[in-house]
């Protein structure tokens, strides 16, 4: 019986400073066994516990796409104790990842279909891992027209700005960038909340449109009603939830919203499901 | 099905065979109450007993249990990794244990036991233990196991049921597990006609004497969210005051928690019973909780146990109807009288709370 409580062991092999709060950092880790990368097979959306002996484990989403080989990729906020103790290591330290944990954006749905990403602040971290994989060759000729709304409280505070400036530069995605606020006079994209840029630059809604929604409750609340109003199906609204873990397998008993887990019968809900059960999150 | 006699002599001396062949838990009296404890040797379980003050869940699924070890110890090879701890769980049986007991762990295992993932820990310890189950001649005045899919002499979850006849036990067996445990044990002599249909009496006179009672037929199909929105969930969690103990002594709760305990260089993770009616048990890290107030967090507790899993299983409620709740309350919130207002709010709306 394989033991679903048991991390693979990994090795911290870079760490990146994501924020001007420093709050962020990105964590990429390689297997120490290559054997474990293989059976670490995930999909975009999916999530896995970050596991350090000592302090506990955090659900994080996985931000690397797996089309990225070699590695596995963790962007994390200093919250609690597990990620402010992660924030300390370094590469070059051991841990563990348990996982893949939960279910994925429904890329078989998808398929032919324009999908618009509607991010905000550091809720972008399986939404990065999205983008990149829809944008993989191999990929991207399977999807419609890609668009991305992105907005952070300040330039600073955007995830993985050099890979929005090359999205930016290409013309397969369409990128509309936003900030709460800035005074940099340089600042080339848009200023203004996630809800009013969804409402100017989201595509038109339709059957053959998705919309993949990832962010704090506050913008959460303000951009589904846009997005009703844009005509957008329950059912063509796709949510990713957090709530509090422990297993990640569907049995500690706490994440539930209804009768569905958030850890294994999420975090992946359609507006449409969501609507259909108690909204403990 | 084969039905054998025990008498009180062959009883005794069976047990004491059959604790060469395996380890025997059964209840005891420690101070006011009986406690299900592994028996030292020549010990009897005492089955002057209705039921056990707390559940026997513990023999599966330990209070406290550690799922690994790690050492931090920055000189040794295997820092910071983590490696199973593996209880060795020789054979053992419960003796004595009540039906509405037994049955809660079948309940029990359809959370630890699915199709796609397994938990090793709770598993290995329920295939390990044999349940030599006895059935209830004089049920508690807050016992309704006959409504909540069980009963006085219910079989589910059981390798051996004995009816106590007075001069000798009754015993049916159930399983192969119950099989093997009779022949440990050196039980063999057939029940007589006689015997036998002594034990069905047994059981028709002790179902009888059950009085308490839940509705449970419209909990399926009455939308979720409406009962979640019902508006009597201010009424019921008003007097709670989130102490857990429903949720400690309920055989069918299940929740836990993981905690990391380190001493010097090395430590434990631990997996421990959480509760639904801790407010920690759902706060993020962020401050959020989705649970926050008592009135979310008694709601949690009864629709987990008298919709969510009735919806997500089909196999009737998460309760067996051992009053163990209603007892034990300090503050008398009755799950019978919860279950009746939910499961008549289809019928009755918001008109009036069944009592």
């Amino acid at each position: 019986m394989r033991n679903p409580y048991q991390p693979y062991p990994v090795r911290i092999d870079a760490v990146t400073v994501e924020t001007e709060d420093r709050n962020l950092k990105t964590f990429r880790f390689t297997f120490l066994d290559p054997g474990d990368e293989e059976r670490f097979a995930y999909r975009a959306g999916q999530f896995a516990e970050l596991s350090i002996a000592g302090k506990g484990e955090i659900p994080i989403g996985i931000a690397s796409s797996p089309t990225e080989k070699g590695f596995v990729m963790f962007t994390v906020n200093k919250v609690g104790l597990v990620s402010s103790h992660l924030h300390t290591m370094r590469a070059g330290d051991v841990m563990g990842i348990r996982g893949p944990l939960g279910n994925w954006y429904p890329w078989e749905r998808m398929e032919g279909k324009n999908v618009v990403i509607i991010g905000g602040g550091f809720a972008f971290t399986t939404l990065r891992s999205s983008i990149v994989y829809m944008l993989d060759p191999q990929n991207r000729g399977r999807f419609g027209e890609i668009h991305v709304i992105y907005g952070a409280r300040t330039p600073g505070m955007l995830l993985y700005r050099e890979e929005l400036a090359a999205w930016e530069r290409r013309d397969d995605i369409r990128m509309h960038i936003t900030v709460d606020a800035t005074n940099d006079p340089g600042w080339k994209y848009h200023v203004g909340f996630v809800p009013a840029i969804t409402e100017k630059k989201a595509p038109p809604a339709g059957e053959d449109t998705f919309a993949i929604i990832c962010g704090p409750p506050i913008m959460i609340k303000f951009t589904l009603p846009v997005l009703e109003k844009l005509g957008y199906p329950n059912d063509r609204i796709i949510m990713s939830l957090e709530n509090r873990m422990k297993c990640g397998i569907g049995m500690c008993g706490r994440c539930n919203i209804g009768k569905e887990f958030v850890c294994k019968d999420g975090p992946v809900f359609t507006l449409e499901q969501l609507n259909r059960t108690p909204r403990e999150y | 099905m084969r039905m054998l006699l025990i008498d009180r002599r062959a009883w005794q001396e069976g047990l004491k065979r059959a604790a060469g062949q395996y380890g025997l838990i059964g209840p005891v009296k420690e101070k006011e109450f009986h406690s299900f404890r592994p028996l030292k040797p020549g010990e009897m379980p005492d089955l002057a007993f209705q039921n056990s003050r707390l559940s026997p869940k513990h023999v599966v699924y330990p209070q406290t249990e550690p799922m690994f070890a790690y050492t931090l110890d920055e000189t040794r090879e295997d820092r910071h990794l983590l490696k199973e701890v593996r209880r060795e769980i020789p054979p053992r049986a419960v003796v004595g244990i009540r039906p509405c007991d037994a049955k809660a762990f079948v309940l029990v295992r359809l959370n630890f036991d699915t199709p796609d993932v397994q938990d090793p820990y709770w598993l290995r310890a329920y295939e390990a233990t044999t349940f030599i189950g006895m059935g209830c001649n004089a049920p508690c005045s807050s016992c309704f196991c006959t409504t909540a899919g069980c009963g006085p002499f219910h079989e589910e979850g059981l390798d051996l049921l004995l009816a106590d006849l007075g001069e000798a036990f009754a015993a049916k067996v159930l399983t192969p597990k119950g099989e093997a445990f009779a022949r440990a044990a050196g039980w063999t002599a057939e029940a007589p006609a006689g015997a036998q249909s002594a034990f069905q009496e047994r059981a028709r006179a002790a179902e009888g004497r059950i009085t308490s009672f839940v509705q449970t037929e419209h909990l399926k199909s009455i939308p979720v969210n409406d009962l979640y929105n019902a508006s009597f969930w201010e009424e019921v969690s008003f007097s709670c005051i989130n102490c857990g103990t429903c949720t400690y002594s309920c055989p069918t709760c299940w929740c836990f928690d993981i905690q990391d305990e380190t001493r010097g260089k090395s430590g434990v993770r631990l997996r421990l019973w959480d509760s639904c009616m801790y407010p920690l048990f759902t706060l993020h890290g962020s401050g959020h909780n989705p649970r926050g107030t008592k009135l979310h967090r008694v709601r949690q507790r009864f629709m987990h146990k008298l919709k969510y899993f009735v919806e997500k299983y089909d196999r009737g409620i998460q309760c067996v109807g051992c009053g163990r709740c209603v007892r034990l309350c300090p503050v008398n919130i009755d799950i019978r009288r919860v279950c009746n207002m939910m499961n008549g709010f289809a019928v009755s709306g918001e008109a009036c709370a069944i009592p």
